[in-house]
């Protein structure tokens, strides 16, 4: 019995009316945790009762305690029927059970319902206290702290870095059990999102117990998503970093060595799997002057690990014995030889290698590659069918595989080496939970199994060296549930769940003959994928992966999988002996090269590369081989040298394909895939050079599928790296030359394209330093290679046109100018605007070039549908309502956020579904924040010196001063014209003039102003909030809201209902980080928004899954919290309202 | 192809001033994009007209979700919906309450009723103001009137209190408040040429000196009644017409003084008896709800005409009824002093703003 959950119900206010009669309401509340209930008194004929209860208290396991939420519900008393329901409010009590978090959670929530949205508010007191010792938590992980930031967080120190955590969990869906007929949607929804509740917070403590194991005490970068897979269930899932996270004011080094939680768990990490693995590693990563080993060459069947799990038939209960196991690993590898015999007559094709240098420098060895190879041989479908006996329906199509293809080399031992790493690794897929006593070494394993971390920026000198991008994607038919055995993934929440799922009850019979476990497949789909990308990394020389992260697209029953990362080179020194693969004395580390290029230097071997790239020496220390482009997942290191500022670049794709069902529409998914990646890439590489920029970062890939259309979205941040050559131009050749108006055509296209460089040139700032020729190293003579359209141009070639034609002859790949589709794919090349004067964009944290942030930000969210009322569209025509709707959303923000110029829209985040048949749906989540032009001026010359003051003022007044002036007292607040003079803009206008001038004597009551009892909270996607310094993580903000009108005509249509729906999301994540005493979040995210509409029927639901950081923060230049201040206003009770 | 849901949602709302002026000028959205078009708003930011659109649309959504709380700005400050610096909640509510003078003037002593609100159609013609505007205007009067009707304490008060509203917008609603409890008349063609400020300053200076409140600040009735007490107190005053020894006092007092002071004397000198018995009946007769109503044609009628056919200048006006008002006091058999300096005090300053030159 080791914790005391005590809740208090001190008031309500703006309830709504419940008795028509009366025009009031007699509210009462339920509070409810676990199976206890308690209730307050009816507070007859009042919309702002006083309760004022007594302390409930709930004796709970700590365990309960991190899976389940607080519930408390408002009901109206009705003596003659049944209670009505006002709403509800879930309270998630895990930051109270972190001793450096919240002690309290104490405020106004709003009280909300499914049907009706906000309906009032409600000002609960909650604490916990805990009785036990940490040493005694076995099944929970009390205590470990969680946080969505994807950097080491403000104030903290990471002393050690243990690597990568993952879990999932999978349950019915409640929407689609058989009592969803009979019950009504609001039912519906509120055990929908108690039993996501419940599972995310099992799921955290699972992960909190592999952290404990793992010897850390926080999760770093933690990402959950849901996966809704309809009919098949449900799936929460999440990846994190282990860390150990130390207060930085304890400040000394820590040896890593010494840590006394680690060193024992290292040891006890090597002994299994050393053996094994080591020597190949160690193989691996010697200097370059050794022989070239087989594993720098992809090794073809490292990539294909088999498509689907081996099963399992004993599964978890197994301690897997691993000579078992290993053996399907083998005959897969066997399998998948004979498989694909087409595949390996790609790397052959001269035209390839040509292609493939394209890529090089994107080192998306894998996606670009194999794309590329198969976007001249089609590909063969690679999907298998599984070996029905052991895995029943699940079929998968890894078309991931073929990316090997496009490797050189052959399969070689290294291929080999995939199965035995297959074994271990499935033993970390078994939940720590059920063998503890095998865990410790499976957990170990499995941080040295995947070397992932998914964070983004990383302390100075962590970064060694960056390869590039490396991405999987497969494709899976999702399989019913068949009456899983979900006792053990998730048996808290079945057997809370119980009551409402009569149809389980067959589930005792089904545990004795049911093998396939649903959660086991869903581990073993994503290990393949992982297994994968750790492949890739290998193959570019690196040991981890960094940036990564997962995610999911789903119609119907067809999934596609996708994993992408970075793969880098990491300084050991951070991390636990024993994570990675490294051997103890490689060159690399002592490499001292500046920190400014560094982590450019190509981490694999020059004579040995693992796809054909363009290197050359290092523009910046000219020491070390750079490649010509850099593609990376991570945000811009801090102390990278960068010319000019950044940009958002975005590549968008549409592509048609035929309506199909089952195995069918997933092998055509399956065959688009590496098309839409290729033409993505392009895309990106174009839009690059047209920027003139040499490096992405924070790319994020995403393609979404539909039941009629596959759409790919990719979005990064391009800079020019100083380390990096300066970018080549784009070449236009046609095929035929002898034709004048074609000659013309091509110039006037090439002189677009030469213009719109140079402006953009102009635009970002981009004025690299010259450099003469035999600075430049030596380039290696390869055939400049573009894509099918493009040639790049480097810039020692002199000659133009004629060069090109003979490269055209080479190539093979030429425009024709007569090609229309040639032709729409330059406009849509030239059609992306640049922003307007004062507006910058990237999707990272920050834009290099910019540095003096003011304390105004404004984080918002934009959904867009477009419904495509033309059934027989083109891919051409497609592909342009896409763009244009991406397009336009940027214009619309531009204007809308015109008042805080000069500004940068920052972590740009955009999210595209297809919602139904001929729907596309884009989300953008970002954040504004505004910056002091004139000293940036100093900087650099912009030509957009038009901002005037006044401009200046608005938005630091809006932001910035809004919190402050709510702190102050209400009675000062009417008495300061200060408040509304401050912006000029609003002074300015002749209605506000009332205002400013005479309202020098009113001596209002407080009482009836509370216009400060509510506390500003700042949200923000980034990591930190400019000009404020982070005093205090609070805890993890992880919530999910279901809302459901049958009025939506009502409600204002979709947009009506979907604008309050993210109005109420964004109020009720404010209110619960107000109650836990913060006044900011962090990180913040919106990870789901799924919308269905009926209009006909009137109709329309939509689920959203936020997420971010709770924090305090204060002004840098301020001690003290403001919340101090500003949580004055919370105890306040209800008023005003007449 | 058409865009079937778009929104954009900040976590600090994002109002932008012109478009909620707009959108409470009752402009339909499309009429909006218009009229922002026309400032020339696209070419601050190389937008085009979907954009404006666009934005439009989610401005008035926003507006639209706000006007529930608008209606009970205390509810605005403490609501968790919207985020709202405070000074922004401010002038969303100054600019809510605010009116149209041309529109108020209309409504301007009618009763806020139901058949009232089915004639706006016809003042919105008349005023040029949207009838979206115009329902909106009368609900504000509407809500206030209820809600101050049956609260204790100072009317302007209590208006600032529960509506949050600037000292200025407070006095005014204030004045429609007592102007419609009252029913003053202020229709009649030939109080056209009165501007809303003037009758709202007129209603203050009754506000302040005429009714309960005025003597007792505390006092159990408001400030939306007149005082009965003075009103029958004000019946004493006949004795300054009907007594033919002291009009007579009264006039040659007030000619001594005015005398070589203004071009007007002679008129001044000639109309007394007739202005000064219109003064007094006006006051004899407040009793009579009746009469209360027509208080404003009455001053129009019984002072402001006859002195404007004669050509006096405001100064003249002013000179004259400054002396007239304290001519009274040195009338020896004049009792009533304190009665004549309140009732004379609210009709001096009355007149001096009726009387536009």
């Amino acid at each position: 019995m080791p914790g005391k959950l005590k809740a208090k119900i001190v008031a309500g206010r703006h309830l709504p009316v419940m008795d028509r009669a009366s025009d009031l309401t007699d509210a009462f509340v339920e509070v409810k945790f676990g199976n206890t209930t308690f209730k307050t008194d009816v507070f007859p004929k009042s919309l702002n009762p006083q309760w004022n209860s007594e302390w409930f208290k709930f004796e709970v396991d700590d365990e309960d305690l991190q899976d389940e939420p607080l519930q408390i519900t408002v009901l109206d008393h009705d003596t003659y029927s049944a209670n009505d329901a006002i709403g509800k409010v879930y309270i998630d009590i895990d930051p109270l059970l972190c001793a450096e978090a919240a002690s309290v959670i104490s405020g106004w929530f709003p009280i909300y319902d499914t049907i009706h949205g906000i309906r009032g508010e409600i000002n609960v007191l909650v604490k916990v206290e805990l009785f036990n010792d940490l040493n005694r938590f076995r099944q929970s992980s009390c205590g470990v702290k969680f946080l969505c930031t994807t950097s080491i967080p403000r104030g903290y120190r990471a002393a050690m870095v243990h690597g990568f955590v993952e879990e999932l969990v999978v349950n019915e869906d409640p929407e689609y059990q058989w009592i969803d007929r009979i019950r009504t949607p609001r039912a519906s929804n509120e055990a929908r999102q108690r039993l996501i509740s419940l599972m995310s917070g099992e799921l955290q403590r699972k992960i909190g117990l592999k952290v404990l194991e793992m010897g850390g005490n926080a999760v770093v970068g933690y990402l959950q998503c849901f996966d809704l897979e309809g009919e098949s269930g449900l799936v929460v899932r999440a990846i994190g970093t282990a860390c150990t996270l130390e207060k930085h004011s304890s400040g000394s080094l820590v040896n890593t060595h010494t840590h006394p939680n680690t060193a024992p768990a290292s040891n006890a990490c090597n002994s299994p799997s050393k053996d094994g693995k080591e020597p190949v590693f160690g193989e691996d990563l010697p200097s370059s002057s050794g022989p070239p080993t087989p594993f720098r060459i992809l090794p073809t069947s490292s990539f294909s690990p088999p498509p689907f799990s081996p099963s399992k038939p004993c599964s978890r209960q197994s301690s897997s014995s691993d000579t078992d196991l290993s053996l399907t690993p083998k005959t897969d590898e066997s399998q998948s030889g004979r498989r694909r015999p087409g595949i390996f007559l790609c790397p052959s094709s001269p035209v390839l290698s040509a292609d493939s240098l394209s890529l090089p420098g994107s080192g998306s060895v894998g996606r670009g590659h194999s794309s590329g190879c198969r976007a001249i041989t089609p590909p063969i479908p690679s999907f298998t069918h599984s070996d029905s006996a052991l895995l029943r329906k699940s079929v998968s199509f890894t078309e991931d595989l073929l990316l090997a293809a496009s490797g050189m080399g052959s399969g070689g031992s290294a291929g080999k080496e995939a199965g035995p790493l297959k074994t271990l690794l499935r033993q970390q897929t078994q939940t720590a939970l059920e063998q503890r006593g095998a865990s410790s070494s499976g957990l170990l394993l499995n941080a040295r199994e995947f070397p992932f971390f998914t964070l983004t920026s990383f302390p100075p000198g962590f970064l060694v060296h960056v390869g590039g991008v490396v991405s999987a994607r497969s494709v899976k038919l999702l399989d019913r549930i068949h009456n899983p055995d979900l006792i053990q993934s998730s048996r808290q929440s079945i057997v809370r769940m119980e009551r409402k799922m009569t149809g389980r009850q067959r589930k005792s019979q089904d545990r004795l003959w049911n093998v396939t476990d649903e959660p086991e497949t869903r581990d073993a789909w994503w290990e393949e994928i992982r297994q994968e990308i750790k492949s890739h990394a290998k193959a570019l020389g690196c040991h981890a992966v960094v940036g990564y992260s997962e995610n999911t697209s789903i119609c119907e029953e067809v999934c596609i999988l996708s994993a992408s990362g970075t793969a880098t080179i990491l300084n050991p020194r951070y991390m636990r002996e024993g994570c990675l693969d490294i051997g103890s004395t490689d060159h690399r580390f002592d490499d001292p090269s500046p920190p400014s290029c560094g982590f450019c230097h190509i981490p694999y071997d020059e004579l040995n590369m693992p796809f054909p790239a363009q290197l050359t020496y290092c523009y910046n220390c000219r020491r070390q081989k750079v490649p010509d482009v850099l593609f990376t997942t991570i945000d811009l290191p801090a102390e990278a040298a960068v010319t000019g500022k950044g940009c958002l670049i975005q590549a968008r794709l549409c592509r048609l394909k035929k309506k199909a069902q089952g195995e069918v529409n997933a092998t055509a998914i399956s065959n688009l895939l590496p098309f839409m990646e290729y033409e993505l890439h392009t895309q990106l590489m174009n839009k690059l050079k047209l920027r003139s920029m040499n490096a992405l970062f924070g790319l994020h890939i995403q393609i979404s599928v539909g039941e009629n259309m596959l759409l790919g979205l990719a979005s990064a941040t391009g800079v020019y790296l100083t380390a990096l050559p300066a970018p080549g131009g784009i070449q236009i050749a046609g095929k035929t030359s002898g034709d004048l108006n074609n000659e013309q055509h091509i110039q006037s296209i090439q002189k677009r394209i030469n213009d719109t460089i140079a402006k953009n040139k102009e635009l970002h700032q981009i004025n690299p330093p010259e450099l003469t020729e035999e600075g430049v190293g030596s380039p290696i003579p390869e055939p400049r290679h573009r894509s099918r359209l493009f040639r790049s141009h480097s810039e020692s070639s002199d000659e133009v046109s004629e060069l090109d034609l003979s490269h055209g002859k080479k190539d093979a790949f030429v425009l024709e100018i007569d090609d229309t589709d040639a032709v729409e794919d330059i406009h849509s090349l030239l059609i992306d605007a640049s922003p307007p004067t004062g507006f910058y964009t990237c999707n990272t944290e920050t834009m290099p070039g910019i540095y003096n942030w003011t304390t105004a930000v404004q984080m918002f969210t934009s959904v867009r549908v477009l419904r495509l009322s033309n059934a027989n569209l083109s891919n051409q025509s497609l592909n342009k309502i896409f763009t244009d709707l991406c397009e336009n959303l940027l214009k619309s923000f531009y204007f809308k956020l015109r008042s805080n110029i000069p500004c940068c829209l920052c972590h740009l985040n955009f999210t595209v579904a297809v919602p139904e048949e001929e729907l596309i749906q884009v989300s953008v989540t970002a954040v504004a924040m505004t910056f002091d032009q004139d000293q940036t001026q100093e900087r650099f010359i912009t030509k957009g010196g038009n901002e005037t003051e006044e401009q200046l003022q608005f938005p630091l007044e809006l932001c910035a001063d809004s919190s402050s002036t709510n702190t102050q007292t209400s009675s000062k607040f009417s008495g300061v014209p200060e408040n509304t003079i401050v912006s000029s803009r609003v002074s300015s206008l002749e209605n506000c003039s009332p205002l400013t001038e005479g309202r020098p004597r009113s001596l209002r009551s407080s009482r009836s102003f509370g216009g400060s009892s509510v506390t500003m909270v700042k949200m923000t996607p980034l990591s930190f909030l400019p000009g404020t310094r982070i005093i205090k993580y609070l805890g993890i903000i992880n919530m999910f809201f279901i809302r459901e009108t049958t009025s939506l005509r009502e409600e204002g249509g979709v947009s009506g209902f979907l604008h309050s729906f993210i109005a109420e999301v964004f109020a009720m994540v404010r209110a619960h980080v107000a109650a836990l005493g913060g006044n900011a979040v962090v990180s913040y995210s919106m990870k789901d928004c799924v919308l269905m509409e009926n209009p006909n029927k009137n109709q329309a639901q939509c689920l959203i899954n936020v997420s971010g950081d709770a924090v305090i923060c204060v002004r840098e230049t301020d001690q003290e919290p403001m919340t101090s201040m500003t949580n004055i206003g919370q105890s306040c009770t209800a008023d005003g309202a007449t | 192809m058409a865009v079937e849901l778009d929104v954009f949602v900040g976590n600090t709302t994002i109002m932008d001033e012109e478009v909620y002026q707009l959108w409470l000028d009752g402009y339909t959205v499309n009429d909006a994009v218009k009229v922002r078009m026309a400032g020339g708003v696209l070419d601050e930011c190389e937008a085009n007209q979907d954009v404006l659109l666009s934005d439009t649309m989610d401005q008035y959504r926003t507006f639209q979700m706000c006007e529930r709380l608008l209606q009970s700005p205390a509810k605005l400050a403490n609501q968790l919906l919207f985020q709202i610096p405070p000074h922004r909640q401010t002038m969303l509510i100054e600019r809510y309450y605010a009116f149209d003078d041309a529109f108020v003037r209309e409504v301007l002593g009618k009763k806020l009723s139901k058949g009232t609100k089915k004639d706006l159609d016809d003042i919105g013609a008349k005023t040029g103001v949207t009838l979206k505007s115009c329902r909106r205007q009368f609900d504000n009067f509407k809500r206030v009137f209820k809600v101050v009707e049956e609260l204790k304490g100072p009317l302007v008060e209590n208006i600032r209190q529960h509506f949050l509203l600037s000292d200025k917008l407070a006095r005014d609603y204030a004045a429609i408040v007592f102007f419609a409890n009252n029913r003053f008349e202020t229709g009649k063609k030939k109080l056209q040429y009165l501007t809303f400020q003037d009758f709202a300053f007129c209603a203050g200076q009754l506000i302040n000196n005429w009714t309960v409140g005025a003597v007792d600040n505390m006092a159990e009735d408001m400030d939306v009644d007149l005082d009965k007490e003075f009103l029958q107190e004000l019946k004493e005053l006949k004795v300054l017409i009907t007594d033919k020894d002291l009009l007579d006092q009264h006039k040659s007092l007030v000619c001594t003084a005015l005398r070589g002071k203004t071009k007007a004397f002679t008129e001044m000198e000639a109309n007394f008896k007739n202005l000064s018995r219109g003064l007094v009946n006006i006051a004899t007769k407040l009793t009579n709800t009746k009469d209360v109503r027509d208080f404003f044609i009455d001053l129009v009628e019984k002072f402001i005409e006859p002195c404007r056919s004669d050509r006096w200048t405001s100064a003249d006006v002013k000179l004259y009824l400054t002396h007239y008002t304290n001519s009274a006091h040195i009338l020896d058999s004049f009792k009533h002093q304190a009665v004549w300096d309140r009732y004379m005090g609210v009709i001096k300053s009355c007149i001096f703003k009726m009387y536009h030159d």
